[in-house]
């Protein structure tokens, strides 16, 4: 076959968005030799488009908060079916972690004390979420990338992992192309930890950039890793509208967490009857669902959302707290929020269900495979409130980057088989050399027309089951690509394998969503609509790979103990 | 719906040429827009970078009508009716294939500037106003566009001796916080090259985040390095100390 490269390191990482960084940094330091792998350069990973800021306990602002109430309000947002383990340390770490950023460099906005500022959120009691204006999760990554290239860690760029190699039960290795020249390379390793993040380029409106294509995902499902709640994805309540071509980009959650109102085109704010308590910072699922019942029930603004408005805050307020949603809105859409509303409607935006870890190491069902930030699951249940996901993959990053380094620790490399990297290798020449098949660009959009059609905000048996046999279709479409011109940086090609693990997710959240019965959280089934504490509350789902077909079952939640379930009870 | 017509550069290093392609335009519609319709519709293989589609990660730099810009950013409705739309990879760095171009050179001097070094009994207190200035310079998205119309790099090719805009404000970034104890101003002058920069404030222009990146950044920069050289009690001081 064609000359590759390899690399040999203890630990690999795979994506550098946050929780790939801080799991590499940790990694690194426990003294593990580390390379970090991602498919763009270096700092423009998802966690750059990250806005409204990151929840923490750290009681700044509001004095009373502390993490037995972050790990409350996580726990209710997730509907209670989240892994409570992984709750209680996120709660309990995440301001440290966040603290951890302001001895790297970090320059968070400040209190009048000179500390770290907080602001409020949907679905947090205090105002807990340490922010930069609406640009926290730029401020995030750039504080990681630097101390990152200053640990000792090898940064691969532009690089795109493929396959998962295995010894037997564990992972040995990771397989896959350099997209500038399209060569192949093997990276082989003791411990992989996975950080590729999410999957909402399945869907057509989505706040997510192209690399969430939930390669991590898909990969260890192939590799025998188990996934949990997949029917969980959340629809970010405020999504741009119009113009067409910017429809699905985020407004931030930190619009409403700094007064922002919600209005229909009657004029109501209609979150008074939905949430009357918590009005327009509800939790995600709530607020989506109005929003949405609204524009069902023709009470939508001109191009079919929402009104969201902040004007009244005044414009060098808003300007000051808001900066990018401002200049987002003046040159996308000629819309100045300082003086009117804009238009939102819901955005796919995050994926609760991921791959199943423990919550100590982070470590996956396949041994010396880790997983942390959006592509692990459990943290959130079924339900994300907003500001977790930056501390979930402050707090899971380094716990994984722990996780790895110890179980790499003092193993030896195996030895993988010429004839495993050829196989790779040729089914990912395939589409080079078919003389007929399907345009990979044109499944592409079919399969985010039937995600958004079917697998949506609201669901029914009917419409799930609709949308299951199309990606079946899809899958049997997409088994013959064929692409244009030769391997170097050729998007086409690149797109053929981000396909098939889109195809894997997408198939993952329809049968998890045909499977579970009852609404809960960002999960609502019209035929469904209740919540069903009893049964369906009680039940994660699983899904794993059983003689090459898609296998769903159910598993007993992890029942809490004692000392943390009664911190719900004191509640009543 | 208009149709456009866009000439886009494809090739690589061993050169290329523009081809011309019709775009039907929509509302809205930004130049990115234009070259994900090439891609699914004539040719799949149109390499270009990008990711956040939102003007915040700063990977779709590229040179449109000659002017450095973010394809993201940059709307149709911005060119007049019927006008050709040139897209083309920056200039300063080398290309890789069609718009990609290879930005590696930044990363390397990226890792050279002296990291934030806090004092080891520092006590975590920082007020608003003393974080705003590094907050400006935080805001960089790190597009390269400033490091692209530089003369010094762009014309003088003088990658060797000038770390470019992008890195100045990195540099000055890192003096001015508030809690940092190390002083790289040796570092701006001799490694970094603060020098080069004649201040004709091209960097500012492109910038899309808006940061006064000249007076702000290298001017405030240029000014304490030259406290540390030109201050004739600190040359004094050197002489006796022979350094």
């Amino acid at each position: 076959m064609e000359k590759y490269e390899t690399h040999t390191h203890d630990v690999i990482v795979i994506g550098a968005g946050g929780a790939g960084l801080r799991a590499a940094i940790e990694s690194s330091a426990k003294g593990a030799s580390t390379a970090l792998i991602c498919k763009s350069l270096l700092g423009k990973a998802h966690t750059v488009m990250a806005e409204g800021g990151v929840a923490a306990a750290l009681a700044n602002v509001d004095t009373k908060d502390n993490w037995e109430t972050h790990f409350k309000d996580t726990m209710k947002g997730g509907k209670m079916l989240n892994n409570w383990q992984m709750a209680l340390y996120h709660a309990q770490e995440a301001p440290e972690r966040v603290r951890e950023l302001e001895y790297w460099g970090a320059l968070f906005d400040r209190t009048k004390e000179g500390r770290i500022n907080q602001r409020a959120f949907g679905g947090h009691t205090w105002k807990r979420l340490a922010h930069v204006g609406d640009r926290t999760g730029l401020e995030m990554i750039r504080t990681l990338q630097e101390k990152g290239i200053h640990s000792g860690i090898d940064v691969y760029m532009e690089c795109t992992i493929t396959h998962l190699v295995k010894d037997g039960d564990r992972v040995v290795g990771a397989f896959g192309y350099w997209r500038e020249s399209g060569k192949f390379v093997l990276f082989r390793a003791n411990a992989i930890v996975l950080a590729t993040g999410g999957v909402g380029k399945a869907y057509k409106y989505t706040s997510n950039s192209w690399e969430y294509t939930g390669d991590g995902h898909a990969m260890a499902y192939e590799a025998g890793a188990e996934l949990i709640d997949m029917e969980f994805i959340q629809f970010h309540p405020t999504g741009m509208v119009w113009p067409p071509s910017v429809r699905g980009i985020l407004v931030t959650e930190a619009v409403r967490g700094e007064g922002g109102i919600l209005t229909n085109s009657e004029g109501e704010r209609f979150m008074e009857r939905y949430d009357p308590e918590r009005m327009e910072l509800s939790t995600r699922d709530v607020v989506a669902r109005s929003i949405y019942t609204e524009v069902e029930q023709g009470r939508g603004s001109p191009h079919g959302g929402a009104f969201l408005d902040v004007s009244h805050r005044g414009a060098d307020y808003v300007k000051r707290k808001l900066p990018s949603m401002y200049h987002q809105f003046m040159e996308f859409a000629d819309i100045d929020i300082t003086k009117g509303p804009m238009e939102v409607f819901p955005t796919t935006h995050y994926v609760m269900g991921g791959v199943k870890v423990e919550g100590d190491t982070c470590s996956s069902t396949v041994p010396g495979l880790f997983a942390a930030g959006e592509v692990a699951g459990g943290m959130h249940g079924a339900n994300r409130l907003g500001g977790n996901s930056l501390s979930d993959l402050l707090v899971f990053g380094k716990r994984a980057g722990e996780g790895a380094a110890a179980y790499a620790s003092g193993k030896s490399h195996a030895q993988i088989p010429a004839e495993l990297v050829e196989g790779y290798a040729n089914e990912l020449r395939e589409p080079f050399n078919n003389t007929q098949g399907e345009n990979p660009y044109t499944i592409h959009q079919d399969l985010q027309d039937v995600m958004q059609l079917y697998i949506g905000v609201f669901r029914t048996e009917e419409n799930i089951q609709k949308g299951i046999d199309e990606i079946e279709g899809l899958k049997e479409r997409a088994k013959v690509l064929k692409i244009e011109g030769s391997v170097m940086f050729n998007p086409g090609w690149h797109l053929c394998r981000d396909l098939k693990s889109m195809l894997i997710v997408s198939e993952a959240l329809a049968r998890c969503a045909l499977a579970r019965k009852e609404s809960r959280g960002a999960h609502s089934r019209v035929d469904y609509p209740e919540s069903d504490d009893e049964k369906w509350g009680k039940l994660n789902f699983i899904v794993s790979i059983k003689d090459e077909d898609m296998d769903v079952a159910t598993r007993p939640i992890i029942e809490m103990p004692e000392e943390l379930s009664k911190l719900f009870t004191e509640d009543k | 719906m208009s149709v456009a017509k866009l000439r886009v550069f494809r090739g690589d290093a061993q050169g290329g040429e523009e081809k011309e392609y019709e775009v039907p335009v929509d509302e809205g519609m930004v130049v990115l827009d234009a070259l994900f319709y090439i891609q699914a519709n004539y040719d799949g293989d149109l390499a270009i970078r990008w990711n956040c589609k939102a003007a915040k990660c700063g990977s779709c730099s590229t040179e449109i009508n000659g002017k450095p810009k973010l394809a993201c950013k940059t709307r149709m409705d911005s060119f007049a009716e019927g006008e050709t739309i040139t897209v083309y990879p920056i200039k300063a760095f080398p290309v890789i294939k069609d718009l990609v171009t290879d930005v590696s050179w930044n990363y390397e001097v990226s890792k050279k500037i002296p990291p934030f070094t806090p004092a080891e009994d520092t006590e975590w207190v920082m007020y608003q106003e003393d974080v705003e200035r590094g907050q400006e310079f935080r805001k960089c998205i790190e597009c390269f566009l400033c490091q692209n119309v530089c003369h010094i790099l762009r014309d003088h090719n003088r990658k060797d001796a000038f770390a470019g805009p992008r890195f100045m404000i990195k540099i000055a970034e890192r003096e001015m916080h508030p809690l940092d104890v190390l002083d790289r101003r040796e570092f701006a002058r001799e490694e970094a090259g603060v020098g080069f920069c004649n201040i004709t404030k091209c960097c500012t222009e492109v910038c899309p985040e808006d940061i006064h990146i000249t007076d702000n950044g290298i001017i405030p920069l240029k000014e304490r390095v030259v406290d540390k050289y030109y201050d004739p009690l600190s040359w004094l001081l050197r002489k006796i100390k022979g350094k």
